[in-house]
């Protein structure tokens, strides 16, 4: 704890890449899951293909695929899309089960009763489908966040930072505090990711705890 | 009014769901449309708003062939309850009942208010409107899922199965609710159950479906009873059906006089006495007995059905269920007017067929 006392300023640093890292491949895999969870609600078709594709990414080990990624779409190695793609992957393999259960999940009577309304599709679509699988999207979500937050420290292998990096350094040079420092760092910001989604999660969804 | 003409429904897996259907709705009327599970009630239903559309045939509303209207368009001129309700679990009962006319353009306050407006009119508490569809009971939900249909004012309701979720005492209660209601709005209703009660009660019209798709008969429900078009029809309206003819003579039963005893009261009673509260409102009978009693709570034996003198099956029906065999005649305010007898009902059954007012 206090050699994050002492070295505040590269601390927030390191905190500030991190958080980068881990949250912008949750956001872009997030709405990239959406569509393509509603199409494997739809289409079985579109299942068989897109849920055995995300259970074989699931099981490349992130190291593998952060060292792969510069060779495949030809960036430097030291560039962040090497962490954000391989990391956005994870987020889609992992969301679009949530999202495809979550939208096969909304019961069929309300979704007959809104076509009977006359909704057109599309805002159908955003404003009861999507909705009503907010509690288990955000779920899925959650898991996502938590489980990138602790990969990106795999970065810092190929050299980018994050607490990862401290990780790195604490190991080279012996320092114990560093490498706690950066465990400490990892796990608070996972708690409080996954503590601030929970808590828009009820914003959004009054409702879910309605009637109980 | 809506018009099926030699309307057929094949699905794919070459199930014909409805036979080459004909049949007309009148404008302002309830007709029910009632039969066995799978005999393409819904089916019938869902091609009127083209959530179905026909394999072959024509569906008219007002004139104008459905399957040249925009889906979506047609539907926001068309209200539809379902069995379950279908409401959205992730809006206030508000916003549920406001669905269509924001659909359809409205402005928001203007929506909220026609939807507080709606919930009076089935008869919902407007501090409802704040809820979940989940905290409201199935009852309530149903009348939620009424007051959404009937939020934009279109002209034709679609009924499906409405109310065959809820218990029979909420049921009757939701039943008599769209009989009021309908003396009130004068839509177009078409209402589909497979309870032969429920459609004798609400429907002007009556459609009988018969496994297979085909109408097997369409006729007022008093015709239904009284001349059963087939087998089937017959078996289906069910063996007590002459009794349930009754509910539709409204002939006059002759009321006689009967001895009455208050609470309290020392009386002499010989033949069997009613006893009345101090509103003269029905609260028992004594048996004869000997010599002079004093009434007391004890000694009266409970009531059957009270007669309002509407229909004879309710003057039958309180003739045989009192243990004097007289059914008790109450006016307005309960209190009590006099007794009838089942043989009294049987003659005026009698005079009443012999008028030609029981269809054959
Ligand atoms: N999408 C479909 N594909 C194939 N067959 C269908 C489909 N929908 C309904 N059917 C069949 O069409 C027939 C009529 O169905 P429908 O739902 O209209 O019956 P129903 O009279 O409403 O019955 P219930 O009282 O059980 O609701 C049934 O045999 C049913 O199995
Ligand atoms: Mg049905």
């Amino acid at each position: 704890m206090t050699w994050i006392f002492e070295n505040w300023d590269r601390f927030w640093e390191v905190t500030g890449v991190h958080l980068r890292l881990s949250v912008v491949p949750v956001l872009i895999g997030f709405v990239l899951s959406i569509p393509l969870g509603w199409l494997a609600s739809r289409s079985a078709t579109a299942r068989a293909i897109l849920f055995p594709l995300a259970n074989i990414l699931f099981t490349i080990p992130s190291i593998a695929l952060i060292v792969i990624t510069p060779v495949l779409i030809g960036v430097k190695i030291l560039d962040e899309i090497n962490v954000i793609v391989p990391l956005t992957i994870y987020t889609i393999a992992l969301m679009v089960r949530s999202v495809a259960d979550a939208l096969s999940a909304v019961p069929g009577h309300v979704t007959a009763a809104a076509n009977a309304m006359g909704f057109r599709p599309l805002r159908r679509f955003l404003t009861v489908d999507f909705p009503l699988a907010l509690p288990v999207t955000i779920a899925g979500l959650r898991v996502a966040t938590v489980s990138n937050i602790s990969m990106v420290s795999v970065g810092a292998l190929v050299g980018l930072g994050g607490y990862g990096q401290l990780f790195t350094e604490g190991y080279q040079t012996d320092n114990t505090a560093k490498v706690f420092a950066g465990l400490i760092g990892t796990v608070v910001l996972a708690v409080l990711a996954d503590g601030l989604l929970l808590l828009l999660g009820r914003v959004l969804t009054p409702w879910a705890r309605a009637g109980r | 009014m809506i018009e099926f003409r030699a309307v057929t429904k094949r699905f794919e897996d070459g199930t014909i769901a409805v036979d080459e259907l004909d049949l007309t709705v009148e404008a302002g009327t309830i007709t029910v449309f009632v039969g066995p599970s799978g005999c393409g009630k819904t089916t019938s239903l869902r091609m009127v708003n083209r959530m179905i559309d026909p394999t072959s045939g024509t569906i008219l509303v007002d004139g104008k062939d459905v399957l040249t209207v925009d889906p979506p368009t047609l539907r926001r001129g068309i209200g539809y309850v379902i069995q379950q309700a279908g409401l959205f679990p992730h809006r206030t009962v508000l916003d549920n009942v406001a669905t269509v006319p924001l659909l359809s353009g409205w402005d928001r306050r203007k929506a909220r208010t026609r939807a507080a407006e709606l919930l009076e009119i089935v008869g919902l508490d407007p501090a409802f409107g704040k809820r979940y569809p989940a905290q409201l009971s199935g009852g309530q939900q149903q009348r939620v899922g009424v007051a959404r249909a009937l939020a934009a004012d279109p002209p034709v309701l679609l009924m499906d199965e409405p109310f065959s979720a809820v218990d029979p005492v909420v049921r009757e209660g939701l039943q008599d609710e769209l009989l009021r209601l309908q003396a009130e709005l004068d839509k177009t209703i078409v209402f589909v159950t497979h309870d032969i009660d429920e459609a004798l009660k609400l429907g002007e019209r009556v459609a009988v479906f018969q496994t297979g798709g085909h109408l097997a008969q369409y006729a007022k429900p008093a015709e239904l009873l009284s001349a059963p078009a087939n087998d089937f029809v017959a078996s289906f309206v069910g063996r007590d059906r002459g009794y349930r003819t009754l509910t539709f003579l409204h002939a006059d039963v002759p009321v006689h006089p009967v001895d009455t005893a208050k609470l309290g009261q020392r009386v002499a009673v010989t033949d069997w006495t009613l006893v009345v509260d101090d509103q003269d409102r029905p609260k028992g009978w004594l048996s004869g007995v000997d010599g002079e009693i004093e009434v007391s709570d004890q000694d009266l034996i409970a009531g059957g059905s009270l007669y309002d003198g509407s229909t004879l099956r309710g003057a039958l029906d309180a003739a045989l269920s009192s243990p004097s065999a007289l059914g008790v005649t109450v006016d307005d305010n309960g209190a009590v007017v006099g007794v009838v007898r089942a043989d009294d009902v049987i003659k005026a059954l009698a005079k009443a067929r012999a008028a030609g007012e029981v269809p054959k």
